[in-house]
Order: C-alpha cells, then structure tokens, then sequence
C-alpha cells in the first residue's frame, strides 16, 4: 500500500483540537503521523500530496443516503452511489433501507456490503429497517441485521404511523445497541399533499403538508425516546417547531439526535413556483422562518449533523405531472458547496461545519475511529474553499440528475477523498 | 392592441389591458351564436384538441362548440380513450399529438401545473381548461365577461364567494381576476374550506356568510364536492345548507340587483337554494353562454397571433 504523505493543508480537525497547518503521513493504510511542518515528517518513499492552499478534514459521513440498489438500479447503484459519495467528498455514507427488497434481513444487509466492498470507494454503512417491509406491522430481526452490519434502523421513506410499534422499535433496538433513525410523518396529516402547506401552495393550487404533520411526529418519538430511554435521531429535520421540540428534548438530556439537509438550509417553498418536480421532496420545502430556524438549529447544535437524504430518481419519475412525480432530490455532489455557505454566512465556523458533517455522525453511529489520530484508519477529505464552478447535473457521477440546484454558481469542492490510505477521488 | 401570448394558464399572468381585450373580442363574436347559421369561416384549416383527463360537460362542449362556430377542426380526447391507458405518459402523449401538428391544445387535468409543463413543450397554443386546484383561467374570464355586461363595470363592484375555496380553480382564478380589475372580494367559508395562505390573494376572508354578503352585488357559489366530506370538511350537507348554503332569506342582505354566479354543476338545496338558482337573480345559464363567446374569443386571439 502507497505511503503518502499531505504536505502544505490546513488542517481542520474538531477531534484532536488541530486548526493549522499540519503535515500528515499516511502507512498502511493509516494514519501514522501527524505533526507540524517543522518536525520532518518527510519519509522519502512516500508520495507527496499539495494540499497548499486547501484544507484537509477527517472524511465526511453522509448519514442519509438512498443508493437505490438491490431492486431500482436504473436509479442509481451502489457502485455509482459510492462514486458520487467520493467525488463529493464523503469518505463514508449510511444506506436507507427501502430497496427492493427491503433491507430488513440479513441476505439484504450482507449482499450491499458485499456489493460495497466490489465497488471499492466509500465506506458504507447500511440502515436496516425497523419493520419487515416497511409495512409498520411487525419488527424486524435486528440481532442479526447488526450482525450482518447494520448501523441503525429506520423505515425511512415511511413513517411508523404506529406508536405502539414505535415504542417497541425503540426498546428493542436498544438491547442490540442500534439506532433508530426516524422518519417524522403524520400520514393522516400530509395526506395527498405534494408540497408545503402555506402562501405559495394556496397561489399554485396544490395539496399542502402542514408543518405540523412533521413536528407532531417529532413530538411524539421524543415522547418515545424518554418512555423507553431508547437514543433517536431524527432524519431531514426542516420544520422551526421541530427544531424547537428538539432544543427542548436535549436541554431535558434525552438521547436525541437530528440532522438537516443541505435543501432545508438552502430553499425555501418558493422552489416550487413554476411546478418544478425536482422541488418535490418530503418532507417538502418550507417557509424563509423555518430556513432560518434550521440554520439556528444547527448553529446552536440542536441539529447535530448536516445529512443530505440523497434520494436518485431518473427523468421516468421526474418528467410527469408534478402530483404523480416522484419525491426526494440527490445531494451527495452539492452537499459541500452548499453548506460552505453556512460558513460564509456566519452561521457556521469552519470547525463546527466539520462537525456537523463528520465527528457527529461518527459519534452518533457508534463508529470507533473517530478524527484524524495516529493509528486511526487514513479517512480524510481534501477541500478547496476557493474553487468556483457551476453546477452541472450531467457531469454527476450519479445515475440520476434530479437536482434542484443544476446551474447555481458555487463556491467550494472537494478535491481530494482518501478511505483507509487509498485515494478513491482525485482532482488535485 | 397586439395580443401576443402563446398560451392562456392562468389569470396572473393576463395584463389587466389583455383581460379587456378579451372580454371585448368576446362581445363582439357573442351575437355569432344568435345567427341562424351560427358559422364563420375565421379559423378555417386550424386544427384544435380538446384534451380531458376530467370528466366535463360545460366546459369541453363550450370549447368544442367555440371553435366550430369558428369553422376550426377539432378532436375531443379523453382519459378513458387516449393511450394513457396503455401507460405511456403525458409528455409522450403530448409529444405525439405536437407531431400531428395542432394549433391550439386545450388541456383539463386533475394534476396542478399540467398545462405549464405542456406549455414548455409544445409549439401550439396551449389553453387550461381547468388544472387541479389551481386555476380555471376561461371560466374566470367568462364570469367577469357576464358581470360587466350586466353592470357596465367590474370596478368597485362587491363579489362574495362562497363555499369550498380551498379545491375550487375557478375561486383562485376568480379572486385574482376580479380583483386585478378593480372588484372588491371578499371569501365566505367555514375555516375548513379556507386553504392556509389563501390570503396572499389578497381578499378578506370571513366564516359569516351573512357577513360576506351585505352589500354584495355579485355572489358567487362554489360547489360542495360531496366526495369531500371524507376529508373531514364538514360534517353533513344538512348543516352546510343551513349555515353556509346561499337561501332566499340570506339574499335580503345583498343589493337589490345582485347577480347569482355558480360555476356550475350545482347541488341544488346543498350550496344553493332551487328557487335562487332557477330565480331571476341567477345567471348560471347566462354563464354557460358567454362561455362559448369568450372560448371563441380567446381561440381567435391565439389564432391571429400567427
């Protein structure tokens, strides 16, 4: 295995406390050693990497991701999955569960890790379901969901309509010591609604979802959380009144955890206008309040983790009437830029960004490993703050191009993504 | 005036200038339909489709009728007899009909924002025949049509709408229309039937029916969508009838000449008493006539544009 050695970078690592330039030697796959430019790491045999000018992260983990692979792999693969996961610079991504089959046994968990080993890139992490088939009647076998590899359960896509079933979830993924992930959604709330429900549904004539529908689920499983002491993490957090029923739960020291997504941060409703089906996203896009709660949220770290809920949808999908169209919008290859934009809006240091999208879900998955530390497995991300481009959805290494933000001009990408020492993105 | 849109989707996007232009193009073809051979040869050699994924009597025959009586050709399609049935999907279906090359394609869809996405893409005139919730931009035109012929004006003038704004396309289109020209509206309906936001339109909003009808020169009833109570909307057409339904008693509060709208099919006794509908006061079948005048009108403006 090459031996490398990252010369010049800033680097920017909230675990060990580092925020300067650093020199980092990579052996083995790991990480050998890190230390100031003065104290000659230099190993002759090592290939050097430039990071002059850019800054150097531990690898980013995307903690909500729809690869879309067994059962639609027209969507998107779990090797084109894994692609676009480097090429946004994630090192490490969590699958969703609702595949074709499910992921709610074994065979399915074992057949995407295997699948994710060919493909060689990015680590990945399945989320296995709470319930068999995402049916929300029945739980599924989470002893050996974990076994196989799974990470934590979520019926993500489907809400647990169920709070009996919930409840049991919860208690039962506890005694294994997996997550649950949760999809907040009232059924009978939403109900036919296709987009947010306020001033811009009522001009353009379409089914509202309530904030509501979202937040009285968020209640209701930070109920469940303190009934059952089970820890919850909610999913694509994009309501103020979640937001607040979160702030609450973690002063009240629940085990609850949350995350956003880059299009809560970055839209609002008005995306919609115009019936633009690559708008379409549950939960839906909301209102500049609550934009401006979440970005509160995840300044003040109610809202622990920046995750996008890349959710692959081709044009089949897409190209229709904007009820029958499909939900959900890819993120992996937007996701830094965006949110960089925090951090150029001060509503985020650069630190805690890293957190939100690294050293959190870490944490919050269970992973070990967690920083850039000698002896850690090599996981880092090189970024370039300064570099300008436009978004272009054909030149995505997802299947897919349903993306809302196709010739928005920013500011910042990876350029470098490393896994376990190998470099498996490189655009140095 | 040159009137150079391509498509007709909703009422926002008609200038105040084109809206008179329309309805005075409308009064104009109106006295056509009263002739003994109720044909002129204007849109000779053009070709309209009349595409319903709804079901729909007044508006597909009014449109059918309005461009024969301009001599065009046209072809009704349907849901049920297109080849949606077979699975192929709306831009498909779209793409092959653009290839026959129409004129003018006049859409009904129960999805939202259909027409615009039509619009996009294809070459001929695109016309909403009435899209989800959204918009019924020619019912729209011709209510306004109907009240300034028989009130001189649209100006001023108090329109009450009553009933379920929430899923009605002609309320959204009749609020911004008449308010674009100058009426003054105003909502009535139990806050169920008020979509959140709705004020945005900006029309004051009550749940006093009464209230919304005092000095009203136009009231305009709404349909009960009867499938709706599954929704939770209201409890029973009995009370709705007798705390929303427009009665003869209710009437007293409005102005002695106030004109009756509905945009029609009606439930008689639900949101409309039988002897208000079928009074004096009732313009519903006057409504279904300048329908066929107005839909003339706008084929002939798109039309002339070429």
């Amino acid at each position: 295995m090459s031996k490398y050695l990252i010369k010049g970078g800033r680097v920017v690592d909230p675990e060990t406390g580092i925020d300067g330039v650093m020199e980092i030697l990579i052996e083995d796959g790991k990480i050998a050693a890190i230390a100031s430019a003065k104290s000659k790491t230099e190993n002759r045999k090592s290939k050097i990497i430039d990071a002059s000018g850019k800054i150097v992260t531990p690898g980013l983990i995307d903690m909500h991701v729809h690869l879309r692979e067994p059962g639609h792999e027209y969507k998107e693969t779990i090797e084109t999955g894994c692609l676009a996961a480097a090429h946004g610079g994630f090192t490490a991504i969590c699958c969703m569960a609702n595949t074709v089959p499910v992921n709610d046994n074994q065979s399915v968990t074992t057949y995407i890790l295997d699948k994710a080993k060919t493909a060689g890139t990015v680590r990945v992490y399945p989320v296995a379901a709470i319930s068999r088939g995402l049916r929300g009647e029945s739980l599924a076998e989470y002893g050996e969901l974990k076994a196989a590899g799974a990470v934590a359960v979520s019926d993500d896509g489907n809400p647990v309509m169920n709070a009996h079933l919930m409840r049991r979830a919860m208690e039962y993924a506890k005694g294994f010591g997996l997550l649950v992930i949760s999809h907040c959604e009232d059924r009978n709330l939403s109900a036919s609604g296709v987009m947010n429900e306020g001033i811009v549904s009522a001009r353009l004539g379409l089914a509202g979802i309530p904030a509501a529908a979202e937040s009285i689920m968020v209640a209701r499983d930070i109920v469940l959380s303190e009934l059952t002491g089970a820890p919850l993490h909610i999913a694509h957090v994009s309501t103020e009144c979640s937001v607040r029923l979160i702030r609450d739960a973690k002063e009240r020291g629940l085990p609850v955890t949350a995350e956003t997504a880059p299009h809560y941060f970055s839209l609002t409703e008005e995306a919609v206008m115009g019936y633009d089906t690559n708008a379409k996203v549950y939960p839906p896009l909301r209102t500049a309040r609550d934009r401006e709660a979440v970005c509160k949220g995840l300044a003040d770290g109610t809202i622990d983790v920046i995750a996008t809920d890349h959710a692959p949808h081709s044009s089949i999908e897409k190209d229709v009437e904007f009820d029958q169209a499909a939900s959900g919008m890819i993120g992996l290859e937007t996701s830094i830029p965006l949110s960089l934009k925090l951090v150029e809006r001060g509503v985020l240091s650069l630190r805690e960004l890293v957190v939100r999208m690294s050293a959190s879900p870490a944490r919050i998955l269970n992973l070990d490993a967690v920083g850039l530390r000698p002896g850690n497995p090599a996981d880092l991300t090189i970024i370039d703050l300064e570099k300008e481009f436009t978004v272009d959805s054909n030149q995505f290494c997802s299947k897919s191009r349903n993306t809302p933000f196709d010739g928005w001009k920013l500011k910042g990408k990876a350029v470098l993504t490393m896994v376990g020492g190998k470099i498996v993105f490189d655009a140095m | 005036m040159k009137f150079d849109k391509k498509d007709i989707l909703d009422i926002e996007s008609l200038s105040v200038e084109e809206i008179q232009l329309i309805l005075d193009t409308a009064e104009t073809l109106k006295e056509i339909s009263s002739r003994p051979i109720k044909k002129v040869p204007t849109l000779r050699g053009k070709t309209v489709v009349n595409f319903f994924y709804e079901p729909s009597t007044r508006t597909r025959t009014s449109f059918e009728i309005a461009a024969k009586r301009l001599s065009a050709d046209t072809i009704s399609v349907s849901a049920s007899t297109s080849s949606m049935v077979k699975g192929e999907t709306l831009i498909d279906t779209m793409k092959n009909l653009q290839a026959m090359n129409p004129d003018v394609i006049v859409i009904r869809h129960s999805a939202a924002g259909t027409p615009h996405m039509l619009a996009r893409l294809v070459e001929a005139s695109v016309i909403n025949a009435g899209d989800g919730m959204h918009a019924h931009p020619t019912q729209a035109l011709l209510d306004m049509m109907t009240v300034r012929e028989k009130k001189g004006r649209l100006a001023g003038l108090r329109v009450a709408i009553i009933g379920d704004v929430a899923h009605s396309r002609v309320a959204r289109s009749n609020i911004v229309g008449f308010m674009k020209m100058g009426a003054n509206v105003v909502l009535a309906a139990p806050p169920t039937m008020l979509p959140p936001g709705i004020e945005v339109l900006g029309a004051p909003v009550t749940y006093d029916i009464d209230e919304a009808i005092e000095g009203a020169s136009v009231i305009m009833v709404l349909r009960i969508q009867k499938e709706r109570q599954e929704g939770f909307l209201f409890s029973s057409e009995r009370e709705y009838a007798r705390y929303y339904g427009l009665t003869m008693k209710r009437l007293d509060r409005a102005k002695n000449d106030v004109m009756i709208m509905h945009p029609g099919p009606i439930n008689r006794g639900v949101e409309i008493a039988p002897e208000i509908a079928d009074g004096p006061c009732s313009l519903i079948l006057e409504q279904a006539a300048n329908g066929v005048a107005l839909r003339m009108a706008l084929l002939y403006l798109l039309l002339g544009r070429r």
